[in-house]
């Protein structure tokens, strides 16, 4: 966006490699991806199945360095640091700093807990000296913030006693309580159903605008990524291949492998299917940046 | 298609859960035709009553009322192994559908073996052309279905089904799980044996865009009820249920001409809360 071009990027990933395995034959995964994001930018990563996207996100967390059999090159500047080392630095910023939402809201709520108390954990590691009731007071305010009807009742229910919908919202209030810099949303609502993903979508768009948080939606959903982002990186098979705004990649597309998906997808106002094959050397293709969207030259470690 | 007379007719259909006092219509009065070689796609969200239609057309549960006539014939649950050939079902997750422990040949050899179809000694072979008829090769026979591609593992799915030489497919989301271009290649191979083989599809999807590329006639679901029924086209060019208009203004798009036709749909003139 060219209204916050000079300003420092929230996230900056600079050729980021990963591979799983041991070290003799490990099996590489991302092939060197470059992404930033500034602050409230919203920035999708779109990609099939295997093709790098999730990953990537759980590297920005700092999930996956601390595990065994992985190994991680490149960097990831974060709020000052270098997450792509892992470690303590990032996992301090996990919930407070740099929050995620997951694909099922359901399944990443604790089913053996109330919400009142997983609420209270999330606003402890931004504040570490908040009384329950303060704690709670904030949690109120919150889940009223993302219209849920009855937030006490809310907070004393466990995750299973309330919809997917309901959820969701439960997990977009815990991932912004804190004001993140940066919120990461992994395929936010696909498991929900379209009436109650858009709702979400809407929900997630109007109060990043308002917390001026930034967004790295991850995404195998074009029309999501269309109605949601402003700027989208295209991955496939490790190798980010498609780079532009929203405007220029879906009125534009260059790529093959853009093209592919895009006609690929079928659509409402008709036209069939075409036939395209499911993979083709042509998708390998170098990288394409559209115009202005360069990756940042300078340093920001 | 032959002569547009209906293959499958649910007559005031209803299935009613009931556990704890508590009673849940999860069909209510559904009367609907299908005709003979159309793929036909029933579209809802979750609890919309998709699935319990699908289960109920299938056998594997009885309705509460009314009645579902296949051919002419009155289905009830127990089924005579004729019928139950004649409609066989691919889901939504191939990998749970299909036997781990199986191979793949064995898999698809299965219901020839169950329903004696053919001379014995000609079963390998029918299992390596049902093989070839979905875009696989014969060597894939030996295979376990954990090595394979989605595409793949869907693609066998097809061919187990299309074993028993059935009539008419139930297809519960069959390509939601699959990537866009491992989708789009699926969806048509379901075209091209629709054709070949005068096949009829009860088509489950929550996918409207996937409805539009595949379906002729669709119906609209909600919470149980047959909200809205008709032709592909009407149904895009003239949504008559708030809840159909609803369900298309919430379709993310990529396309311009999409987002038009989306928009219109969103202000097409408002239909009074409850007026259904």
């Amino acid at each position: 966006m060219a209204h916050n071009t000079l300003q420092k990027p929230v996230l900056t990933i600079r050729d980021l490699r990963l591979a799983f395995g041991d070290r003799r034959h490990p099996t590489p995964v991302l092939h060197g991806i470059s992404m930033h994001i500034r602050p409230g930018e919203k920035v999708a990563l779109v990609g099939e199945s295997g093709s790098g996207k999730s990953v990537t996100a759980r590297l920005a967390m700092g999930l996956l360095q601390d595990q065994k059999r992985v190994h991680v090159s490149g960097s990831i500047f974060f709020d000052g640091i270098d997450a792509a080392r892992g470690g303590a630095e990032i996992a301090r910023r996990r919930g407070n700093r740099v929050a995620m939402i997951f694909q099922d809201p359901t399944s990443a709520l604790n089913p053996t807990f109330k919400i009142r108390g997983q609420f209270r954990d999330v606003l402890r590691s931004g504040d570490r000296s908040i009384s329950n009731d303060e704690a709670d007071r904030r949690a109120e305010a919150a889940l009223a913030e993302v219209s849920i009807p009855d937030p006490k009742r809310a907070l004393d229910s466990y995750a299973f006693q309330l919809s997917g919908g309901m959820n969701q919202r439960v997990m977009i209030a815990m991932a912004l309580a804190n004001r993140p810099q940066l919120l990461i949303a992994d395929e936010p609502g696909t498991a929900l159903d379209v009436t109650v993903q858009a709702q979400t979508l809407n929900l997630m768009h109007e109060l990043t605008e308002k917390t001026g948080t930034s967004v790295l939606l991850i995404s195998h959903n074009l029309g999501v990524v269309r109605e949601f982002a402003d700027r989208v990186y295209v991955i496939y098979r490790g190798r980010i291949v498609e780079h532009g705004t929203t405007a220029q990649l879906f009125n534009d597309p260059r790529h093959p492998y853009t093209r592919a998906l895009l006609a690929a997808i079928p659509k409402i106002s008709g036209g069939g299917l075409p036939d395209l094959p499911e993979r083709s050397p042509e998708f390998e293709n170098p990288l394409i940046v559209h115009e202005g969207c360069g990756e940042p030259t300078e340093a920001f470690a | 298609m032959t002569g547009n007379a209906p293959i499958l007719e649910l007559d005031r259909l209803g299935k009613v859960f009931s556990a704890d006092g508590h009673s849940v219509a999860a069909l209510d009065d559904v009367s609907l035709a299908f005709r003979r070689g159309e793929c036909h796609a029933i579209v809802g969200e979750s609890g919309s009553g998709k699935t319990t239609l699908a289960n109920l057309v299938l056998g594997l549960i009885g309705a509460t009322s009314g009645e579902i006539r296949f051919d002419g014939a009155t289905l009830g649950r127990s089924r005579t192994r004729e019928q139950k050939r004649a409609i066989q079902l691919v889901q939504q997750n191939p990998l749970s559908a299909l036997n781990p422990r199986r191979s793949v040949g064995a898999s698809i050899r299965l219901p020839l073996d169950v329903h004696d179809l053919g001379r014995r000694s000609e079963r390998d072979a029918r299992v390596a052309s049902l093989l070839k008829e979905v875009g696989l090769e014969p060597e894939h026979a030996r295979r376990s279905p954990r090595g394979l591609s989605g595409g793949q593992r869907q693609r066998i799915a097809i061919a187990r089904a299309l074993a028993c030489e059935p009539e008419l497919l139930v297809l519960d989301e069959p390509t939601s799980a699959l990537d866009v271009l491992v989708q789009a290649r699926v969806l048509q191979l379901l075209q091209r044996l629709r054709q070949e083989r005068g096949l009829t599809y009860l088509f489950i999807t929550h996918d409207l865009a996937v409805v539009r590329a595949i379906a002729d006639r669709v119906s609209v679901f909600q919470k149980g009820r047959l909200v809205e029924t008709g032709p592909v086209e009407a149904i895009f060019s003239d949504p008559k249920s708030a809840y159909t208009r609803e369900l298309i203004g919430a379709i993310p798009v990529v396309t311009e001409a999409e987002a038009a036709l989306r928009a219109a749909i969103r202000a097409g003139a408002p239909v009074p809360a409850g007026a259904e």
